[in-house]
């Protein structure tokens, strides 16, 4: 499971800090800002805006362009389903289904419990093991119902 | 002495087991006290055998697979140390028909080395290439990737050598090389295989560019979806560095090139190159106008060279070998080799690389195999999301740039994607669309609004509602996003999409296409 630290102005400050010797540093900055705290959190953004010397709205700009920054913090477990074409052309749909079922959520939502967050992926480069998924960063390929529910119930656990 | 192992670190190998398979060879060679020596390659490209291992026996290396964790006590009680016989047994990897049927030039390496030793790398030929892109200089380097007809292999096709001859002309006290390696097509992996296989090879290439344009500094933009591949990039071009072959004076010459890896945050778009560049500037991923073209204005206004993984990872063979040995192979205007990623629901999926001019049909039935589950094959998507679905009827089309084109097709990244008869393509066609919506960079109107448009209206044809009326409009929708989107994403989306209405109407309530020909 990802562990994840409390938000702190200092710690943030310093993850940012990291960065500032690179060109174009702000992608790599915010991936470093989610990996600490498990999302991008508003707080940050006028951090960034202010020591890369460009408006706040351009920083909220770029974190809400890219389907990979969240918001939000996730549930503990983040588990990704490909739904792209390769993963569709080997049965990835009724597996979506089969998953949305088990969860009692649908694909980019969270259980109510907060356990498990399930959201589609486009692609992870497995296609010729389709169908694919990913949970919390680990890669599973040949994805059938069995393996299916295994992750399922490790991400519930 | 202990065995030599070879266990794949490539992504699908792992994601189908291997690094369990590792593990348990490790432990199973400690209890019987038979000792291991485990090296984590990249993979041969056989992709339904992951995870498969190779044994290296006074025979050579002797391959098994698909082996899991379960397994491996069975292997050691048969005696594969030795490569004795047992049900997973393949044989020796080079004498399988998948392989020994390809011409690997840009995967010659992969799965055979350590993709994390710059002396296996060396030892397999690495660096041939550089050092007599050293003795050749700029100018002669570009002449040679000129003769090999390399065209880039990312998608559009377009001669690599001018848009280098631009870059190298273009006055900058700055120039970049930069690597596309987003990789975002379904059922592409190649660029994926290379970066986790064999990455000198890439660091190799970027390095041979910068010479070429006067670039001291690189970026190899890939995607968050890969970390596999980022960590085996990293390590690499760290350890490159450490032997003086990334820094100041590359292998003691007057030339210095550097380079970083970069990671995308899942936006599709940002593969095409503009966006790209502005992604790695930290802004937005959007489109930019052209021109200016990135050659004159790209990274951070400076003269830059975008080139795919596979275009990249081609030059040094072209350097080490002569363009001329490149250009041998391939027909028309396609010239050289190119990696083919044979996906979906297909029998014998995997990486082949093979010259130009080979057949779909025999790619997808004969060296494919046909579909995973036996049904018979509907059709394939060639190109990824904004390639056209190809009916079986058309399976006589050979891989080639302008074949495809004149199909109203693409090639595009070399990845085939194949589907059964089960499958409903006015579905497919919806994703098509749907994926456009949701990837549009927001920048047009016809891609950014005409493809949610494109949703709602095969809402309503798959719901049955008005079929005709409605696919008149798909079909004007297609033409007007075609004809007024700034990119392919926009501009390509109606390929699948006309395609599979083409082909296969019926599948969209339409009368089927033998009656609509009858008609005509
Ligand atoms: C929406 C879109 C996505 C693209 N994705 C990629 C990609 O993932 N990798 C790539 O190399 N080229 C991609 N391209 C093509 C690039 O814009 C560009 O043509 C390529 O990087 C040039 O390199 P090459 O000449 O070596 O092919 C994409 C284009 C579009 C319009
Ligand atoms: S076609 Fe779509 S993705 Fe391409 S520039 Fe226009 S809005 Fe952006
Ligand atoms: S389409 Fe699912 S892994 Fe590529």
């Amino acid at each position: 499971m990802p562990h994840y630290e409390p938000w702190s102005d200092e710690r943030a400050r310093a993850v940012i800090d990291e960065f500032t010797h690179l060109e174009g540093p702000l992608m790599p900055m915010l991936h470093a800002v989610q990996e600490t705290f498990g999302h991008v959190p508003d707080a940050v953004v006028p951090m960034l805006a202010e020591k890369l010397n460009v408006s706040r709205a351009e920083v909220h700009g770029v974190v809400t362009f890219y389907h990979d920054f969240r918001h939000e913090p996730a549930g503990r477990h983040v588990l990704k389903l490909c739904r792209a074409e390769a993963c569709q052309a080997a049965g990835g749909d009724a597996l979506a289904e089969h998953a949305e079922h088990k969860l009692g959520c649908k694909l980019g939502e969270t259980t109510a419990d907060g356990r498990v967050t399930v959201e589609p992926i486009y692609c992870l480069g497995l296609c010729a093991t389709a169908p694919s998924a990913m949970l919390d960063g680990r890669i599973v390929a040949r994805l059938n119902e069995r393996r299916l529910d295994a992750l399922i119930a490790e991400a519930q656990s | 002495m202990p065995i030599r192992i070879y266990v794949p670190k490539d992504a699908c190998a792992i994601a189908c087991g291997a690094d369990e398979v590792a593990e348990a060879i490790a432990a199973v060679s400690l209890v019987r006290n038979e000792p291991v020596e485990i090296v984590r390659n990249g993979s041969r490209g056989m992709l339904w055998l992951e995870p498969m291992i190779e044994v290296v026996t006074t025979d050579g290396r002797i391959a098994y697979g698909p082996v899991e964790a379960g397994d491996v006590e069975g292997l050691f009680a048969a005696g594969f140390l030795t490569g004795a016989d047992h049900a997973l047994r393949i044989g020796k990897p080079e004498e399988h028909p998948f392989l020994a049927k390809q011409t690997r030039l840009t995967f010659a390496r992969c799965g055979i080395i350590d993709p994390a030793s710059y002396e296996d790398y060396r030892a397999h030929g690495g660096y041939r290439g550089l050092e007599r892109a050293l003795t050749l200089g700029p100018a002669g380097i570009i002449e040679e990737v000129k003769t090999s007809g390399l065209r880039g292999r990312g998608g559009a096709g377009f001669p690599t050598a001018i848009k280098w001859k631009t870059v190298a002309d273009a006055k900058g006290d700055q120039k970049y090389i930069v690597c596309n390696a987003d990789e975002g097509d379904s059922g592409t992996f190649a660029d994926r295989m290379i970066m986790e296989g064999d990455p000198f090879e890439l660091i190799e290439g970027m390095t041979i560019a910068g010479i070429a344009v006067g670039a001291t500094k690189g970026y190899v933009y890939t995607r968050s979806e890969y970390p596999h591949a980022i960590w085996a990039m990293e390590k690499a071009v760290e350890v490159a560095r450490a032997n003086g072959m990334l820094g100041a004076n590359i292998a003691g010459s007057p030339y210095s090139f550097d380079m970083e890896v970069r990671m995308g945050a899942g936006a599709y778009v940002c593969g095409e190159e503009t966006a790209l560049l502005d992604s790695l500037e930290g802004k937005r991923g959007t489109v930019r106008a052209k021109p200016p073209l990135p050659a004159h204005k790209g990274l951070f206004q400076k003269p830059t060279v975008i080139n795919n993984v596979l275009s990249l990872t081609a030059v040094p063979h072209i350097l080490a070998d002569g363009g001329q040995f490149y250009a041998d192979f391939g027909m028309g205007r396609s010239r050289g080799t190119m990696p083919i990623q044979i996906a979906g629901n297909v029998k014998f999926g995997g990486l082949f690389e093979t010259a130009f001019g080979i057949t779909l049909g025999e790619l997808v039935n004969d060296i494919g195999g046909g579909t995973a589950t036996g049904k018979p094959v509907k059709a394939a998507q060639v190109g990824g999301p904004l390639g056209a679905y190809v009916p079986t009827w058309q399976f006589d089309l050979p891989f080639d740039y302008e074949s495809f084109a004149a199909k109203d097709a693409l090639i595009g990244h070399g990845g085939i994607v194949v589907f059964d008869e089960s499958s409903d393509l006015a579905k497919m066609a919806r994703f098509a669309m749907e994926f456009c919506s949701v990837e549009s960079c927001g920048k047009c109107t016809p891609c950014r609004i005409g493809s949610t448009r494109g949703v709602e209206l095969m809402d309503k044809i798959i719901a049955g509602e008005r079929v005709t009326a409605n696919l008149a409009t798909l079909t004007d929708l297609c033409q007007t996003m075609k004809l007024g989107s700034l990119c392919a994403l926009g501009g390509f989306t109606p390929y699948p999409v006309l395609s599979a209405l083409n082909h296969f109407p019926e599948d969209f309530g339409a009368p089927p296409r033998v009656v609509l020909e009858a008609a005509e």
